[in-house]
């Protein structure tokens, strides 16, 4: 929440020629990727490409093999992702990581609380936090859930699950937000829904999201950064990167085949 | 009208339940008032507060510790050797603190022991705490100058100066002071539920890894949690010291964590109510079961396995799945079935228990010749029609079960249904 008042730095979020192997696998080769604050970027890539990895790398759940990682200038390499989440980035998950036995309410209110400065407090009662329970309150409302305050987190269809894991990710206002495939597994009418909620949440956010589908990654990124083999294949806007030979061959070109591979 | 009341169903009358409980811990040894049955109930007092600062751990931490006892019993070891120094005049503390002193012993013990246990959750953590509880029973014997060796540390809890007359001499004044201490323990670890970190503690127990993306260190609040569960441990230990006057070396050993454990789990650890209605089982079980039966570990462990295997979240979950039904008014259709499943399931625990009892009488009581007495029977254990007789009785019985089983199944599915449709139509409205 509390931005820090040092001098700013021009990039919300830079890789610094990023590399990560798993015994001899190289999976990320040299990404270096700088994003200007309140940018919306949408990374896409064949399957394996490494964009999870990446994501991994960026929120701390993975050390980096070498390379740098920068937000708002400072440095993260080397911090826990409990660390990383306090100096303002947040993440979403591929697969569903909620808290299912709690209610919706709870989720989100637990996504809330470190940023209000209430850490590991035993001597306040919850229902005393106003600020934070109003902040819920709020975050209910944002993601579409309030209907469903006191139903527990595993009770909830699959969309409501990926609203409130959305939800939980921009509860303690970070400033840089990775989703990772928001809209995997949603029907195409829940996809479409799902996207304007994610604009509407993250207005004036730094965003990057990982995501599948082209149409949705197209309507939604201010740039697109094409990763392909662990690479930075190009970072542009949508329109230069649809017209981007490279491109289309190494990454269109699959997802065309993808595309027939599965029609069988 | 305040809108942040939580999510649990029963809130409306939480001041009348805390009256209430206040008041059955201050008249119920006037309706038990043998000293026997006093003495019971300040076990009772004590149980309760072990099986819940317990449940912190495993209900609402998801940390399954097989070492709890380590706590509870170097609380108790430390008050009985406070108690003593009172005695002997180096410490100027009333009688009325000792069981405090315990709690700071079980906080410390936790704050130094837990440091490790609780880097680690899930299997790691149940290892370590079951090495720990090894590591601190092998201390007990070969440091007898704290530990007192096989006989243990004995006290006298009539000592110091008396305050307004109490001299915890006889049996009701110790009650009273558990009882106390009882009433503020319970109400302490309820109120921790309802705070950030007994908050983030269930969030670490049901999703570890997201815990750490919301900004919060899931070891801390691990070992947080663990000092506090220490804490009220620590002050079970003591008051168990005031309480039998004497302690030795079993307090910390591995078959009394087992039995936290069993018992915590038998209350249910998903309600914070589950660990009372266990502890006061416990003490049932082993006060006046242990007294009708020499096969009542038996027992209580076909009753452990039974629940595990159909109602593991305990006899809580089952009070408060009926209770659902009630609200919803299925209740009445269900009691039939209810009397019937009791019935039957009495027909085969009296003929499983008749078997049982002839086999523990031939291996333990073959002296006194084959008879033994099984309610108002007498069983010949070498005779074929005692044998048959009871086969007879429980096979017949679980026959019965199984039909009385499979129409209930039937039923409260049905009801299920009924519930789901009644809150979707109640939502409509």
């Amino acid at each position: 929440m509390s931005a820090p008042s040092l001098p700013q730095a021009r990039f919300a979020l830079e890789l610094k020629d990023l590399r990560k192997s798993f015994g001899k696998t190289e999976i990320i080769r040299g990404i270096s990727l700088a994003v200007p604050k309140g940018e919306r970027v949408g990374i896409i890539g064949p399957n394996g490409a490494g964009k999870s990895t990446l994501f991994n790398l960026i929120s701390g759940r993975f050390e980096p093999s070498s390379g740098e990682v920068l937000l708002d200038g400072q440095r993260l390499n080397g911090k826990k992702p409990f660390e990383i989440n306090r100096l303002g980035l947040s993440r979403s998950f591929q697969v569903t990581n909620i808290f299912p036995k709690l209610s919706v309410f709870e989720n989100l209110r637990c996504g809330v609380l470190w940023s209000l400065g209430y850490k590991y407090t035993f001597f306040r009662f919850l229902a005393d936090l106003k600020d934070a329970n109003e902040r819920t309150d709020e975050l209910m409302e944002m993601v579409r859930l309030d209907k469903k305050r006191d139903i527990l987190a595993m009770n909830l269809t699959y969309a409501e699950q990926r609203a409130l894991e959305i939800g939980i990710t921009i509860a303690g206002g970070a400033g840089v937000i990775l989703l990772d495939e928001p809209t995997a597994g949603m029907s195409k009418s829940e996809t479409g829904r799902f996207i304007k909620l994610i604009k509407d949440v993250t207005v004036g956010k730094t965003l990057l999201t990982v995501e599948h589908d082209m149409g949705v990654v197209f309507g939604l990124a201010d740039k697109i950064a094409v990763v392909v083999y662990g690479e930075l294949l190009a970072y542009d806007t949508p329109e230069a990167v649809r017209a981007n030979a490279q491109v289309q061959e190494a990454y269109l070109g699959s997802a065309v085949a993808e595309l027939q591979s599965e029609g069988h | 009208m305040n809108s942040y009341y939580e999510f649990k169903p029963i809130n409306v009358g939480r001041w009348l339940i805390w009256s209430l409980f206040a008041l059955l811990l201050g008249v119920v040894p006037w309706l038990f008032n043998s000293s026997f049955s006093i003495t019971i109930l300040s076990q009772m007092g004590i149980a309760i507060i072990a099986c819940l600062s317990y449940n912190m751990l495993l209900g609402q931490g998801g940390m399954l510790s097989f070492g709890h006892a380590v706590y509870t019993g170097l609380g108790a070891y430390l008050a009985i050797h406070a108690l003593n120094s009172i005695t002997d005049g180096s410490l100027p503390i009333p009688v009325s603190a000792v069981p405090l002193t315990g709690g700071l012993a079980g906080m410390f013990f936790a704050i130094l022991f837990g440091y490790v246990t609780t880097r680690k959750a899930g299997t790691t953590f149940a290892m370590i705490t079951l090495g720990l509880g090894e590591l601190v029973f092998a201390m007990s014997l070969m440091i007898p100058e704290f530990f007192g060796g096989e006989g243990g540390v004995s006290g006298n809890r009539v000592t110091g100066a008396p305050f307004l007359g109490i001299t915890y001499g006889p049996p009701i004044q110790v009650y009273y002071l558990t009882a106390v201490y009882t009433f503020l323990a319970v109400a302490a670890m309820f109120a921790f539920t309802r705070t950030p970190l007994g908050r983030m503690l269930n969030a670490v127990r049901d999703n570890p890894e997201r815990v750490e993306f919301v900004g919060y260190n899931t070891q801390r609040i691990r070992y947080t949690a663990f000092v506090i569960a220490g804490f009220f441990a620590g002050i079970s230990g003591g008051l168990g010291a005031l309480n039998f006057e004497i302690v030795t070396a079993e307090v910390v050993g591995a078959a009394r964590s087992g039995v936290y454990l069993l018992f915590t789990f038998l209350g249910g650890a998903t309600f914070f109510f589950g660990p009372i209605i266990g502890a006061v089982l416990m003490v049932l079980a082993f006060v006046l079961f242990s007294e009708l039966t020499k096969a009542w570990l038996l027992y209580l462990g076909l009753i452990f396995l039974f629940m595990v295997m159909y109602a593991p979240g305990g006899v809580a979950s089952l009070i408060m799945m009926n209770l659902r039904l009630a609200m919803y008014g299925f209740l009445r259709r269900l009691w039939v079935s209810y009397l019937a499943l009791g019935l039957t399931a009495l027909v085969v625990l009296v003929g499983a228990g008749a078997m049982i009892e002839m086999v523990y009488h031939l291996q333990l009581s073959a002296s006194l010749g084959s008879e033994l007495k099984f309610f108002w029977v007498t069983l010949n254990a070498k005779g074929l029609n005692s044998w048959f007789g009871s086969a007879f009785v429980m096979l017949t019985g679980l026959g019965l079960f199984e039909v009385c089983r499979r129409q209930f199944v039937l039923d409260w599915s049905e009801i299920q249904e009924n519930i789901e449709k009644e809150i979707k139509r109640r939502e409509a409205l």
